[in-house]
């Protein structure tokens, strides 16, 4: 019994003292970071990984994320939390909590690139086994980009061990890359091949090319490397067959992501001029006032309610359409209205007006760009599969401008304000005998196309500065979609705004951005000597001029 | 009612005396102050850079009058909006020599707005002080450039990406908005990765238009590019608004800055105050200054600012440092001269030194370029950018450079035997 406590006893103090060495070692290791030299800072960060032990990856995880701090006075290592008065830091090797101090006594541990790509690596390699899929995902993929010889025993151990379907692709891909690159046989390296051509990553792609590139290069080659150099060959072109096609479905997605923005900057413009007949300059003004709008909810959100932060952008949606909304029937009652009938003037008075506003924003709040955030649910992207990654804020837009067109054609259709809008719209003296008030009624629609802009700024203020020329950059674009679609018919707009996004993202890899643009618009001249009302001539309005 | 004519007559002709004695009172005192004219934007797309450095002179300004002027006479700032349109530059310039009698003016951003100016400023021989990075090739006799020329931003920046310490990179894209600035810039990058061994297929060269927003296609291309096996890096001298847009398109499709940097030319502290910087840590930008660099001066300019224009969140950036350095040196040339005569203070400016906000001394050459040091650094997701790398010593703006075979002979040096802003041989 005696002899078993004792044994125990020493047992504990030995892994004490193991302990206290491997934090010692650690502690060691640790001070290189402390040097002004990146050479230095490297080679600490190498010991430290070596060095094991839990303690050490979450070190480096911390030196990864740039919270890791050295004190001023004694150059100890301590993350730290803001609070209220300071900073609260804790020593990174102990865990010893020691106090409040002010950002003036810390200095931070500076990383660059290369030691971020470093650190990745490492952590990778410490993270196979971690309980977080995603963590272990990250893993196997610094694994695959960095592929040391050494972890080809370990991956295959995680790989039997792994339940989730997504890391264990990840996994396969990784043994694979690394079989194929420090394999001893050429059977292991054709059945590292074989995997690697069934994907369709951009990495998987680099490596082959890598690959074809060295074999290539070889003078005289044996007849084992022509075999394999043939192999690569075709592996190269089994996947690039897939990336092409990939890049199709990208270049149609990327095309409708662009027809709906131009949709929504030009919806509201189907509107005042497309049914009302107005040449309004500074529509592209109403889409930047509904951008600050936006950022004005985000702000009240993130000083009185920071909770609702993630949901301010949904309750800038109402907001952006009342301010714009207001701004447009305001606009319509002082200026408009004076100027039925005369084109010539309403386009140089909303100019001045567009000028006018655009002033008034960057006397309130400064001619600096304002910072719209994204919330998390609109940033990042959704990996279909190895080569096609969208965009969530893409597809949020696109859903989005769907939403906003269906509500629109809601309104005209089937609200008595529609009704009375289209009637006003056909036959103004007609519709007045019948006892609507068309005054009003234009002032409404007006207001109705100027709120719908104002929340394509809340969208726009998610891929676009928010600046007091954010309108400018689209009234140009907005015009060619209504003139182009027909000029008062919403869907002739859809499908205008479409067929330009992604005729334009078609012509882009070949022309370049300029060209592109310079295409379309020689095309829309083209069109409209043909076709002067645009696809979907309204047959009223015809007849009425 | 007759009465009450008579009066507004009498206020009338009272207003008329009163401005007249006022405008005499303020010709008398034209000889007791000395005007600084500032020609930046205040309205239009370049407002959103243009208005710091207007603030910054003004801030300058004010300090020197606080300290008892300039020759013992009050200094008067001269502010003029050329609203972001250039031919009216060149107007408002014509404005601040002729009718303002400016003795110096401090303005422009784009080489653009520059380029219009110059004619005038060399027509009535004054002098224009430009605080902006820009593509080289000119030496005016009329202006000090003390911004960065490419030599002193483009070529360090590639060299640090081609060293072990950048990743040793071999294929590169040169992504740049349309139009003179990145054109010259971008030739000069090319004609500098040829000589260096990079082959023609391991360049790739893209312009955008002004204000572009649809990055989509150019990130995913830009992707593609990068994996053909050899490490990649995009050198950026995307301009002003169009940069936002692309920098969140480069987060959202994940392009990490271990795996493709991007290094930009024209992307500051002011330019990443609008964006979430979070997904962007370890993409670089090169300068001469940045807001982060520890040393007396920068604190003091930082404090200094903050207290001037009233916001503790606002940033400073290299075009300010430069403006900060061109408005010192032209004060110490001036109170040297002991005139504001521009060819006396053209003279005193030679070899005029003054402290740069990151240590070290920036020297006016007499090639009306600066000798300044040379930052690299990596963008932060505080929206600060941390140097990474600097050069041991300040590196001398060249005027001309060595990289385009037309340009390599030609010398600008303003002082005898030159005398000459591009020329082959000495004209005396």
């Amino acid at each position: 019994m005696r002899i078993t406590i004792k044994t125990i006893i020493a047992a504990l103090l030995f892994l004490l003292a193991t302990q206290a060495s491997a934090s010692a070692d650690l502690a060691d290791a640790a001070k290189g970071l402390l040097s002004k030299k990146y050479s230095d800072k490297i080679q600490a960060t190498e010991a430290i990984a070596a060095s094991g032990g839990a303690r050490s990856a979450f070190l480096l995880e911390t030196l990864l994320e740039g919270d890791l701090y050295a004190i001023k006075s004694d150059d100890r290592l301590v993350s730290r939390k803001k609070v209220n008065d300071g900073y609260q830091i804790t020593d990174i090797i102990t865990e010893e909590n020691l106090g409040v101090v002010k950002s003036s006594d810390l200095s931070k541990i500076r990383i660059n690139n290369k030691m971020r790509g470093l650190i990745k690596d490492l952590l990778g390699r410490l993270t196979l086994l971690n309980e977080d899929p995603a963590l272990r995902l990250k893993a196997a993929d610094s694994v695959f980009k960095s592929r040391p010889k050494e972890m080809i025993v370990p991956l295959g151990d995680a790989l039997e061990a792994e339940t989730d379907a997504t890391v264990a692709a990840a996994m396969r891909r990784a043994l694979a890359a690394l079989n194929f690159v420090h394999g001893d046989t050429s059977e292991v390296q054709a059945e590292a091949l074989l995997i690697l051509e069934e994907q369709s990553n951009p990495e998987v792609k680099s490596l082959l090319s890598a690959e074809a590139n060295r074999l290539a290069a070889i003078q005289n080659p044996s007849p084992e490397n022509q075999a394999l150099a043939k192999a690569v060959g075709d592996a190269l072109a089994k996947v690039d067959e897939k990336l092409a096609m990939l890049g199709i479905v990208e270049n149609v997605f990327q095309g409708i992501s662009l027809g709906s923005v131009l949709l929504l900057a030009a919806i509201g413009l189907a509107i005042t001029f497309g049914v009302m007949g107005v040449i309004n300059m500074a529509h592209g003004e109403m889409v930047m006032i509904g951008a600050y709008t936006t950022y004005v909810v985000q702000e009240l959100c993130r000083n009185f309610a920071p909770d609702l932060l993630v949901y301010s952008l949904v309750a800038a949606i109402p907001a952006a359409f009342i301010v714009s909304g207001l701004c447009g029937v305001a606009i319509e009652r002082s200026i408009i209205r004076f100027l039925y009938g005369r084109p010539l003037e309403t386009l140089l008075a909303t100019w001045g007006l567009s000028l006018i506003l655009q002033q008034f924003v960057r006397t309130i709040f400064g001619p600096t760009n304002k910072e719209v955030s994204s919330p998390d649910w609109l940033s990042g992207t959704w990996e279909i599969t190895g080569g096609l990654a969208l965009t969530y804020n893409r597809i949020a837009i696109i859903f989005f401008a769907a939403a906003v067109l269906l509500m629109l054609m809601l309104v005209l259709r089937k609200t008595a304000f529609g009704l009375q809008m289209r009637a006003v719209t056909q036959n103004r003296r007609m519709a007045s005998s019948m006892g609507i008030r068309t005054g009003w009624v234009d002032a409404m629609t007006f207001g109705l196309g100027s709120g719908v802009a104002g929340m394509a700024g809340v969208a726009l203020s998610q891929i676009d500065n928010v600046s007091p020329n954010l309108g400018q950059a689209y009234i140009v674009d907005s015009f060619m979609v209504v003139v182009f679609g027909g000029v008062g018919n919403l869907w002739g707009t859809l499908v205008g705004a479409l067929s330009l996004g992604v005729t334009n993202k078609f012509l882009e890899p070949y022309t370049g951005a300029v060209l592109a643009k310079i295409f379309i618009l020689v095309f829309i001249i083209l069109f409209i000597q043909k076709r002067p009302r645009g696809l979907f001539a309204l047959k009223g309005r015809a007849v009425e001029n | 009612m007759l009465g009450l004519r008579k009066v507004a007559g009498v206020i009338t002709g009272a207003a008329m005396l009163a401005t007249s004695a006022f405008g005499l009172s303020s010709a008398q005192a034209a000889d007791d102050v000395i005007k600084v004219g500032v020609l930046h934007s205040l309205s239009g797309t370049m407002a959103i850079s243009e208005t710091t450095l207007k603030d910054a002179v003004l801030m300058m300004v004010d300090d020197l009058n606080k300290k008892g002027g300039l020759l013992g006479k009050k200094v008067e700032a001269v502010v003029v909006d050329p609203a972001s349109d250039w031919p009216l530059f060149a107007e408002k310039a014509r404005e601040l020599i002729e009718v303002e009698k400016v003795d110096v003016v401090f303005g422009c951003w784009t080489s653009v707005s520059r380029k219009s100016v110059l004619p005038v400023f060399e027509e009535l021989n004054s002098m224009l002080f430009y605080p902006v990075q820009y593509e080289g090739e000119e030496s005016s006799r009329n202006v000090f450039y003390t911004g960065a020329a490419p030599n002193q931003q483009a070529i360090p920046a590639v060299e640090y990406l081609m060293s072990e310490e950048g990743g040793n990179v071999e294929r590169w894209v040169l992504a740049g908005t349309d139009y003179v600035y990145p054109r010259t810039t971008n030739k000069i990058l090319e004609a500098f990765l040829k000589s260096k061994g990079v082959a023609e297929e391991d360049i790739m060269i893209n312009y955008t238009p002004f204000g572009h927003s649809d990055w989509q296609t150019i990130v995913s291309d830009i992707k593609k590019f990068g994996s053909e096996g050899k490490k990649t890096a995009v050198v950026s001298t995307i301009n002003g608004d169009a940069n936002v847009p692309f920098y969140k398109e480069l987060g959202n499709q994940g392009i990490d800055a271990a795996d493709i940097p991007v290094v930009a030319f024209s992307v500051g502290e002011e330019e990443l105050a609008g964006l979430d910087t979070a997904p962007l840590v370890g993409h670089l930008a090169a300068w001469n200054y940045f807001m982060s660099m520890e040393s007396e001066e920068n604190d003091a300019f930082i404090k200094q600012w903050k207290a001037f224009i009233g916001d503790d969140k606002r940033v400073t950036n290299d075009p300010m440092e430069a403006t900060y350095i061109g408005f010192k040196m032209w004060t110490q040339a001036v109170e040297q001269a002991g005139t504001t005569n521009v060819d006396a203070v053209r003279q005193a400016m030679y070899g005029q030194e003054v402290k740069n906000l990151t240590g070290g001394t920036a020297v006016m050459n007499t090639n009306h370029h600066l000798s300044k040091p040379v930052l690299i650094g990596e963008i932060q997701d505080d929206g600060q950018i941390e140097t990474v790398w600097r050069t041991e010593d300040v590196v001398v703006g060249d005027a001309w450079s060595d990289f385009i075979p037309e340009s390599a002979k030609l010398t600008a040096d303003w002082t005898y035997p030159y005398v000459c802003g591009g020329c082959e041989k000495p004209m005396y």
